[in-house]
C-alpha cells in the first residue's frame, strides 16, 4: 500500500504508523458539563464502517507529520490524504 | 581533579574517525559537526523562515532541501529544520540559533544526539537502494530526506552525486555503521 504524502509524494505504508479513527482530533472540552460522558464516548466508542474511513496515520520513518488518510476498508483504496494539522485548524483547533 | 588526561573519542569509539572503502565508495565517520534543531512556533512560521534565512545567509530550505554556506540548514519536517556547521568554529551553534531565531522558533542543541557518515565516490545509489526506501531518482544535489535505515531513523543528504551524508542517532552508531558497510560489501 502506498500513501501519497501531501508534502513528500508517494511513500510506502511501512514508513507509517496507524493510530485510528480521525475523530480522535475532536477531543472534548474537559471543562464542559458533560465532560465525563463525552470522554467516555471519545475514548471507547468507534464506528466500524465498511467502506470509506477517515483515519490518522503518523509518518514515523519520515518527516514525522500526522496525516488524515481517507481509505476504503473494503478495497484499501486511498482517496484522499491531508495533513492532520490542516484538518484540525479547519475545525477551529490550534488558533 | 585534573581533566588534562581525558582523550576525545569518536562515536564508534576510535581516537580517529573510522574510514572504510569498498569498491569505489568510501564511508567516513564525520565527528566534527555541530547541530541544532529549529522548529517554528505556531503563527510565527513565515517570520521563522526569514530569521533562519538571515542565520544561514540563503533562503530557508523548502520541503526536502538543504541550503546555506558556512552554516547549512536542511528540512526535517513541516516548519522544522536542522542547522549544521563545523564543530571547530560553531560549537555554540544552538546559542547562535537561539539568538537569531528570537521568539519565532524553538531551538534545541542536537550536536551529540546524532552521528554522521559521509559516502563518497561512484556507485553510491547502489548502496543506498539496499539501505533505504527513498526514491533515489528524485534525489539530486541539495536534497534532504528522512527515512528508516536498518530500522533506525536517519537523514540522507545529497551534497553532490558523488557525496552523500547520512545522519543517524549517535546511540545507534554501531548498528548504522554495520548496515552501511554490509550494504557496501553487498552492492559494490
Amino acid at each position: 500500500m502506498i500513501i501519497n504524502h501531501p508534502l513528500l509524494g508517494p511513500r510506502d505504508a511501512s514508513e507509517f504508523a496507524y493510530l485510528g479513527d480521525a475523530s480522535l482530533i475532536d477531543r472534548p472540552d474537559w471543562q464542559a458539563e458533560n465532560a465525563a460522558e463525552a470522554f467516555y464516548e471519545y475514548a471507547y466508542l468507534r464506528d466500524n464502517p465498511v467502506g470509506e474511513h477517515r483515519e490518522l496515520w503518523f509518518h514515523e520513518a519520515g518527516d514525522r507529520s500526522w496525516l488524515v488518510v481517507t481509505r476504503n476498508t473494503m478495497t484499501h483504496e486511498i482517496s484522499k490524504v491531508e495533513l492532520a494539522r490542516d484538518v484540525a485548524r479547519a475545525r477551529g483547533r490550534s488558533k | 581533579m585534573s581533566v588534562h588526561d581525558l582523550v576525545a573519542i569518536t562515536a564508534l569509539g576510535g581516537s580517529e574517525p573510522c574510514v572504510e572503502t569498498v569498491g569505489a565508495v568510501t564511508c567516513t565517520e564525520v565527528p566534527g559537526v555541530a547541530l541544532a534543531s529549529v522548529a517554528a512556533r505556531l503563527g510565527q512560521e513565515s517570520k521563522a523562515a526569514k530569521a533562519l534565512a538571515k542565520l544561514i545567509g540563503s533562503p530557508a530550505p523548502g520541503i526536502g532541501r538543504t541550503s546555506g554556506e558556512a552554516l547549512t540548514a536542511f528540512w526535517a519536517g513541516p516548519e522544522q529544520w536542522m542547522v549544521e556547521a563545523p564543530f571547530e568554529t560553531h560549537e555554540e551553534i544552538a546559542d547562535q540559533a537561539t539568538t537569531a531565531m528570537g521568539e519565532t522558533a524553538s531551538v534545541t542543541e542536537q550536536t551529540d544526539a546524532w552521528t554522521r557518515f559521509d559516502l563518497s565516490g561512484d556507485g553510491i545509489p547502489a548502496v543506498l537502494e539496499l539501505l533505504c526506501q527513498l526514491d533515489l531518482r528524485t534525489l539530486d544535489e541539495g536534497s534532504a530526506a528522512r527515512c528508516s535505515i536498518h530500522h533506525v531513523g536517519c537523514f540522507v543528504l545529497c551534497r553532490t552525486s558523488r557525496l552523500f551524508s547520512l545522519y543517524g542517532p549517535r546511540a545507534s552508531v554501531g548498528t548504522l555503521h554495520h548496515a552501511i558497510i554490509t550494504a557496501m560489501r553487498s552492492a559494490l
